[in-house]
């Protein structure tokens, strides 16, 4: 083993400092939800989809779409994981800290799905189609951490059964 | 103007965890060492080269420079091109495309990683977007996991259905000696190793590989003189869904669906699941090979695991998938999808040795990436109409 690590070299403890711009649109979102913890996505003239992140352009479309919508705060687990095994996050190069719970919630009134993490205290609460609501942070500074997670209110008990090919926006079904 | 292209050439490296025995274009070597002599060419015969890795994996860029000692590359026309964990099947199709098109007669399609250069699962989360989708994402596991769960909650499949397809693929790598991992496992082994991310368990999931992977393309003006078996492209297909994670319909693999669908249009087939002999899915994950042949149209939505427990994509079966032992048993990640490819031209070569399917005319093979997009290449025996 003392001869394989004479042959590696590793980067150590440099750091690379990137800034990204999140876009005339999602600057909206973030002020929303600094200022007024309200979610506002943007609606698609065309096909009326409703997109949170909220973006320029209609994908599926290919048009510009200015149109916003308030939505949530409250909705549904989409689908969730509750990460268990620990690795890298290259946000801070440090381990990050598992178990956490996160899910594609689908707030009340968009199409798309809002990734976030989700509180594990009840993992038992969590499954597809429970309803959740954020718990905001008090200092908010206009960016993804001023949602600190998102909390099961309630569970339900019977998911809808769905045929194919019916066609969805989001993977799931309401 | 548009020619048929043939592949001539296969070759691969003795895979691993780690192989601090080489470096990069020392590994890469390997590969294209291997395909020339197997497609019995020489570098000056070579008019083209398509190499791709991820590139911030192994912290360096630019591999197309950086390389062409090992490449063979070293004053010939080269293109680099990178899209995870398609990258190996994109290669691949850049080099059809690049024959096809009339422009050069012999290319070198080279994929390759060293995975355990880096730290994977960090890398990867880099790929998505960093203020939407890093604060919570995971890597390739939790997206997984997350498609995953919504399909069982969708037709009521469960862990013990995606085992039985782990079993299936580790079972079948021990016909395969470029395999990482060669060891049976039982589905009580598979159900009790370590939850990585709901409902994925370790044994559910590939390894991180160090690997290289060469295939030499030939137009038809000069394919039957290399080689007396070429395999013919019968067609490509690539499709990207969207931009952010949220926006995937989970449970379903809509890239596939759309990309099969062509792919099927192209070539005249009308039911895949009888027409096809052998599949090589890019397969990362047990519970993909229950989704993804629903996708692929090989059974209904639902279907796929009485499908699987009744044997019929075991080798021997009606539809044997990943005869090599698949993803979840090497995954070099650049250059996974390329071994899908040579793995199914081996098939249709005849030259599989242990892991032959018998009287193979017409393969699949696919790549897969993170985002939920797909590559894939349909293989035949037959040179195309």
């Amino acid at each position: 083993m003392v001869r394989q690590e004479q042959l590696i070299i590793a980067s150590g403890d440099a750091v690379q400092p990137f800034a990204y711009s999140v876009g005339m649109h999602g600057s909206r979102f973030f002020t929303e939800i600094r200022d007024n913890c309200r979610f506002m996505a943007v609606r698609c003239p065309q096909c009326g989809k409703v997109y949170i992140p909220p973006r320029a352009v209609c994908g599926d479309c290919f048009v510009e779409m200015k149109e916003w919508v308030e939505v949530g705060p409250q909705g549904v687990i989409g689908t969730f994981t509750i990460i268990r095994f620990a690795f890298l996050d290259p946000e801070t190069g440090l381990q990050k800290p598992v178990p956490y719970g996160y899910g594609f919630i689908k707030l009340d009134g968009a199409d798309t799905l809002f990734q976030h993490y989700i509180s594990v205290e009840e993992e038992k609460r969590l499954r597809i189609g429970a309803r959740v609501e954020p718990v905001f942070s008090k200092e908010r500074k206009g960016s993804i951490r001023d949602i600190e997670y998102f909390k099961v209110i309630e569970p339900i008990a019977k998911l809808p059964t769905l045929s194919f090919p019916r066609r969805f926006w989001a993977g799931i079904w309401f | 103007m548009a020619k048929r292209v043939a592949i001539v050439g296969t070759g691969q490296t003795f895979h691993t965890s780690h192989r601090p025995d080489v470096n990069g274009q020392e590994l890469i070597n390997e590969a294209v060492l291997r395909a020339l002599n197997d497609a019995d060419l020489q570098m000056k015969d070579i008019d083209a080269i398509v190499i791709g890795n991820m590139d911030h994996f192994e912290g360096i860029n630019y591999v197309d420079c950086w390389s062409v000692d090992g490449s063979g590359g070293t004053m010939k026309p080269i293109i680099k091109l990178t899209t995870g964990g398609t990258t190996g099947c994109t290669v691949a199709i850049g080099g059809f495309h690049l024959v096809g098109s009339g422009m050069f007669d012999r290319v070198l399609i080279i994929g390759w990683e060293k995975n355990s250069e880096s730290n994977t699962t960090g890398a990867i989360t880099t790929a998505f977007d960093p203020i939407w989708d890093r604060l919570v994402f995971a890597g390739a596991i939790s997206g997984l996991a997350a498609e995953a769960q919504a399909y069982m909650a969708r037709y009521g499949a469960t862990d013990r259905d995606a085992a039985r397809v782990s079993v299936r693929d580790r079972k079948h790598a021990l016909n395969n000696p470029h395999a990482h991992l060669r060891r049976e496992v039982t589905l009580e082994q598979v159900l009790a190793s370590p939850m990585l991310a709901d409902p994925i368990h370790l044994l559910d999931v590939c390894p991180r590989s160090d690997g290289a992977c060469a295939v030499i393309m030939a137009s038809e003006d000069v394919a039957e003189k290399s080689c007396p078996q070429p395999d013919w492209i019968l067609g490509t297909a690539a499709r990207h869904s969207y931009s952010y994670l949220g926006d995937a319909d989970y449970g379903r693999l809509t890239s596939m669906r759309e990309g099969s669908q062509e792919l099927w249009k192209k070539a005249g087939i009308k039911e895949p699941r009888k027409e096809l002999d052998v599949i090589e899915l890019y397969q990362p994950y047990s519970f993909g090979g229950l989704i993804w042949i629903e996708d692929m149209g090989l059974v209904g939505p639902g279907e796929a695991p009485r499908y699987i427990w009744d044997g019929n994509t075991d080798m021997g079966g009606e539809l044997p998938i990943n005869p090599s032992g698949g993803v979840i048993s090497c995954n070099p990640i650049g250059a996974t999808g390329l071994i899908r490819c040579a793995e199914a031209a081996l098939q249709v070569m005849g030259k599989a040795e242990d892991r032959q399917v018998p009287d193979v005319k017409l393969a699949f093979s696919s790549g897969f990436g993170g985002c939920w997009w797909t590559d894939m290449i349909l293989h035949g025996r037959k040179k195309p109409q």
